[in-house]
């Protein structure tokens, strides 16, 4: 009788034992996005989301992640740090989220970061600034380019061209101010001289005052490290005023609104681009060149044309995944650790090789140059 | 130097006439009712929104400028009739939020019907710039200038010829006596309203293929439109012409010649600098305040 | 001094976070809202009582909070040294203005004080030495009170709470104090309030100084909450949406100011379910209240609370020995 009591006291015991870890495997893993939805920086969250949507619902259906389903927590900052703020706030204490993917800018990621590190969970920004991860954060790492890479890729093309006077003109947001101050910081190294550096409001309808300064300077050619609509008027203005200077522009405006919106003004102008828009120009051999045709028309197929910054996203999330896979569960720490473990994982901006002092894992071979022709982008060898 | 002189005031009178309509819109509304419409902005982008969709949708462009500011016309009409009326008698400072409302209100509505992405309307002449000795000139700003010149001076014939023009211009003067006369202040009030709304539109439109529009588009322009009137004289329709003009001149010449980075410091600070000479405006009424 | 009121005040918003210590929206949220309280409250005084029309407001919120911001982190000033830093440029700023600036009038005066605002926020974008540019300064260290340092949210959320019922209490102080009467009468005419031998342009530059160390005071206590700043925070947009939280309240009611803040800080954050629908509910709700109460939320819901009252044969007699009460300005009674 009191062996049988013990049995079944046992036998329950052990049921209830793998209960729990039944039910707490059933919980699911919790993304927590905040990306700019609204707002001047929208084309940036908008495709960021949409990616993220897409492949987690794709991993659910084929079982989940360690036998778990993902669930993604989205907020929008609205491109406002202080938002970005309140919602990582919100993500981390009320919704609970193992891991923060965001933010769509690097306002929105710098703003955070004090809160992310108390709160010591990890985050994979969608960001292009350097100094998001130049000086190392134990907890923050980045999946784009960044800016500096940015502007070596365009020193390096203007070198190779034999052109060494330039004229910036740069925004008055984050992404240009940066950008302008990699600009200054690189040129030393390629023996490029800034001979005239104008600045404009980003809400501004026209240029032509800064460009008609720009012409009568002695510069061989322009950058324009800019964001969202203002890029497109300074490069229709260039053309008003009758500017035959070489036009670079940043990876900001890797976009077909930008082409359309420059319209034939366009035609010739260099920036350094994510492989995704070229990718069918692509050698068959380069490895990238499947993950990036599989993303494409994935994303294209539900939602439309593809944007760099939803290939941010794409990579942002693989990271994670593939060191939750290793990991074997969620723990913060270990997730952390995963992360910056990540190597050889091909994703849309390139292969990424994670280090402790590398937080990002890629290397400028993974821009590329690109030239606007005939409305599309054409791949410069 | 000189060369870049005459560009930058090109440039300058370009923006300037737009700024000079929108600050029109303003004063208008603002001579029927005290009222500054902080909606007046969101007018002009819906003019030019209206009309790039209405393109999109297959019809010719001057039809779908037209249709377009009818249906702004329709729009500011609807937000007087049920806006504006209900709140007739409330405090100024409170019919102000309520068009501050109705801006964020119209422009959630852009929003969702167009989503966040920037669009552009073609020019209307091409796009092939006008050589003017050193400096250049879009074909699109001629009909800018133009477009201004004939409304300015359709708004003036208006005032000054027309019965409902010369009702509108006593109610500014003095609202009780306007009505002693037999003036109906509230058809007035929609009618400043319909005019601004129409007004902006057509703004909207003439320099649509210059900027780019977006949901967001009426907020700066809204800002500079309201800056023109009050430099004019608020309240002066000719006045806002002249303030908006020399606002857009001042912002390219501070962007040209002193600072791009400073240059809508500079320019509040030469409306600062005007309303502290002149503290109702270069051309506004002087008010006599009644004790 | 309505203190029945303020007390039940007092007692709520220290009753909220005892009874939901970890409620994000309570904590996080309602911090934030006590701070566009005190923003409101200042504001309130200049708008409501004085009568003068600020649009750039967030000027001095901005002022106050790069105060500390540069001063603690580029030259390791203690934070309270730092917001008295602040306090101070903020104060002589305001008073060096209020003299030219306040001469003007109704929407000459918005487009001054708006002008002002704009100028300051373009410094703060373009001093990018001073500022950190665009992307802010971010590395702000904790607030340090004497020994005491501020950390987490809940200790914020206190904080910002006593500042906030300092604020309220001051306010009210000055309303029913001989400044306050002054104020009322210049608000009701300006004339007359000269005839009276109100001295008011001192008056007048008196309230913009008060009104201003409220904000630059606010301005340094986000500093340190949110350990970063950045230009977005103290733009255009916000002095409009200060104002919005003063006429929403009620002009001329300290209690409404404070409860304007708070319901349009609650109301963003709630209606950020709606995502794109946002905007539009934003405006509707607006225009709704205001078209239906232009007196203001606080002063238009108290009215119909007390008329529904009356009829019901409750409610308190009127009170003969009210304070001045000048023409279209109103003098409320505690919260209901």
């Amino acid at each position: 009788m009191r062996s049988g009591w013990w049995r079944s006291m046992s036998a329950a015991a052990l049921l209830l034992w793998g209960g729990l870890q039944v039910a707490s495997a059933m919980e699911p893993i919790r993304i927590g996005a905040f990306l700019t939805l609204t707002g001047p920086s929208a084309s940036l969250g908008d495709p960021e989301l949409k990616t993220l949507r897409s492949y987690i619902a794709d991993l659910n259906a084929k079982g989940g992640v360690i036998g778990r389903t993902i669930e993604l927590h989205d907020c929008d900052t609205g491109g406002n740090a202080q938002q970005a703020i309140a919602c990582v706030k919100r993500l981390i204490e009320q919704d609970r989220v193992d891991l923060l993917i965001g933010g769509s800018t690097t306002g929105d990621t710098m703003a955070v970061i004090p809160a992310v590190e108390q709160a010591r969970i990890p985050l994979i920004s969608l960001a292009g600034g350097i100094e998001i991860i130049d000086p190392v954060k134990h907890w923050v790492f980045k999946t784009p380019h960044t800016d500096r890479m940015a502007v070596a890729k365009i020193y390096a093309n203007l070198r190779k061209r034999g052109l060494t006077k330039v004229a910036l003109i740069t925004g008055d947001g984050g992404f240009d101010q940066s950008g302008r101050a990699q600009l200054h910081q690189l040129a030393p190294q390629y023996g490029i001289a800034i001979v005239a550096d104008e600045t404009y409001g980003n809400q501004d309808a026209d240029m032509t005052a800064q460009l008609a300064r720009i012409k009568a300077s002695n510069a061989q050619a322009i950058i324009n490290f800019g964001f969202g609509q203002a890029p497109a008027v300074v490069t229709r203005d260039a053309k008003q005023l009758g500017i035959t200077l070489p036009l670079y522009q940043s990876h900001g405006v890797v976009s077909q609104s930008f082409i359309e919106q420059a319209g034939a003004a366009a035609e010739g102008v260099r920036l350094p681009a994510a492989a995704l828009v070229v990718a069918e120009q692509l050698p068959d051999a380069n490895p990238q060149k499947p993950v990036l045709l599989a993303y494409k028309r994935r994303y294209e197929s539900q939602y439309g044309p593809v944007s760099t910054f939803g290939g941010h996203a794409y990579d942002g999330l693989m990271i994670a995944v593939a060191a939750i896979r290793r990991a074997g569960d969620v723990d913060k720490a270990k997730l952390r650790d995963e992360i910056e473990r990540t190597s050889g994982l091909i994703g849309v901006a390139g292969v990424f090789e994670m280090t402790p002092e590398d937080h990002v894992g890629l290397n400028a071979d993974a821009f590329r140059m690109v030239e606007i022709h005939n409305g599309s982008w054409r791949l410069l060898p | 130097m000189p060369e870049q002189l005459f560009q930058f005031l090109l440039t300058g009178i370009t923006v300037g006439s737009l700024y000079a309509l929108v600050g029109l819109g303003f004063a208008l509304i603002y001579n029927a009712s005290d009222v500054v419409n902080f909606a007046q902005g969101e007018f002009v982008m819906l003019g030019a929104m209206l009309t790039i969709a209405l393109l999109g949708a297959g019809l010719p462009l001057p039809l779908a400028a037209l249709a377009a500011t009818g249906l702004t016309v329709l729009v500011g009409l609807l937000l007087e009739r049920f806006a504006i009326e209900p709140a007739l008698g409330a405090p100024v400072v409170s019919t102000i939020i309520i068009t501050i409302g109705a801006a964020i209100f119209l422009r959630g509505a852009a929003l969702l019907l167009w989503g966040k992405d920037f669009h552009r309307l073609p020019a209307f002449s091409g796009d092939a710039p006008i050589q003017l000795g050193s400096a250049t000139l879009l074909p699109q700003s001629l009909w800018v200038l133009g477009g201004t010149a004939l409304l300015v001076l359709g708004v003036r014939f208006f005032f000054e010829r027309t019965r409902p023009g010369k009702a509108l211009l006593a109610c500014s003067y003095n609202r009780t006596a306007a009505q002693l006369v037999g003036i109906n202040v509230r058809v007035m009030l929609r009618l400043a309203y319909g005019l601004s709304a129409g007004l902006g539109a057509l703004a909207g439109i003439l320099i649509a293929p210059i900027t780019f529009s977006s949901y967001e588009a009426g907020v700066m322009l809204g800002l500079k439109g309201f800056s023109a009137a009050i430099v004019g004289g608020m309240g002066n329709p000719m006045g806002a012409v002249v303030g908006g003009l020399l606002l857009g001149v001042l912002e390219s010449l501070g962007a040209g010649l002193i600072s791009s980075g400073y240059k809508d410091a500079i320019a509040f600070l030469f409306v600062l600098m005007v309303l502290f000479f002149e503290p109702t405006g270069l051309f506004g009424h002087k008010v006599a305040e009644r004790v | 001094m309505r203190l029945a009121g303020f007390y039940g005040f007092a007692a709520l918003v220290v009753l909220l976070p005892l009874l939901f210590p970890n409620d994000y929206f309570v904590i996080v949220v309602g911090a934030s809202a006590g701070l566009h309280a005190i923003l409101a409250v200042g504001l309130n005084l200049l708008v409501g009582y004085a009568g003068q029309i600020s649009l750039g407001h967030a000027a001095f919120f901005g002022m106050g909070a790069y105060a500390s911001a540069i001063l603690t982190t580029r030259f390791g000033w203690p934070g309270l040294l730092a917001l008295l830093a602040g306090l101070l440029v903020a104060g002589l700023l305001a008073w060096l203005l209020a003299r030219p600036i306040l001469r003007l009038r109704g929407h000459y005066l918005a487009m001054a004080t708006l002008g002002f605002g704009v100028i300051v926020h373009v410094i703060l974008v373009q001093a990018t030495d001073w500022t950190g540019g665009p992307d802010g300064l971010s590395g702000i260290p904790p607030l340090n009170l004497s020994g005491w340092t501020v950390e987490g949210d809940l200790q914020w959320y206190g904080v910002i709470a006593a500042a906030m019922l300092l604020a309220i209490w001051l306010s009210l102080n000055l309303v029913d104090s001989q400044i306050g009467r002054a104020l009322r009468a210049v608000h009701g005419s300006e004339f007359a309030a000269q005839m009276m031998g109100i001295d008011t342009a001192s008056a007048k530059t008196r309230v913009f100084v008060v009104s201003a160390l409220f904000a630059a005071f606010a301005g340094s206590l986000f500093a340190h909450q949110q350990a970063f700043v950045s230009p977005d925070s103290f733009n255009l947009a916000v002095s409009v949406e200060l104002v919005t939280m003063v006429v929403l309240g009620g002009i001329a009611s300290t209690f409404g100011a404070a409860c304007g803040a708070i319901a349009l800080t609650l109301l963003r954050q709630g209606l950020v379910v709606f995502e794109d629908y946002e905007m539009l509910i934003h405006g509707a709700l607006l225009m709704a209240v205001m078209i239906f109460l232009p007196q203001g939320l606080f002063v238009g819901l108290g009215q119909a609370l007390r008329t529904g009252l009356r009829r019901c044969g409750l409610g308190r007699r009127r009170d003969r020995h009210r304070s001045l009460s000048t023409a279209g300005v109103q003098d409320p009674g505690s919260p209901p």
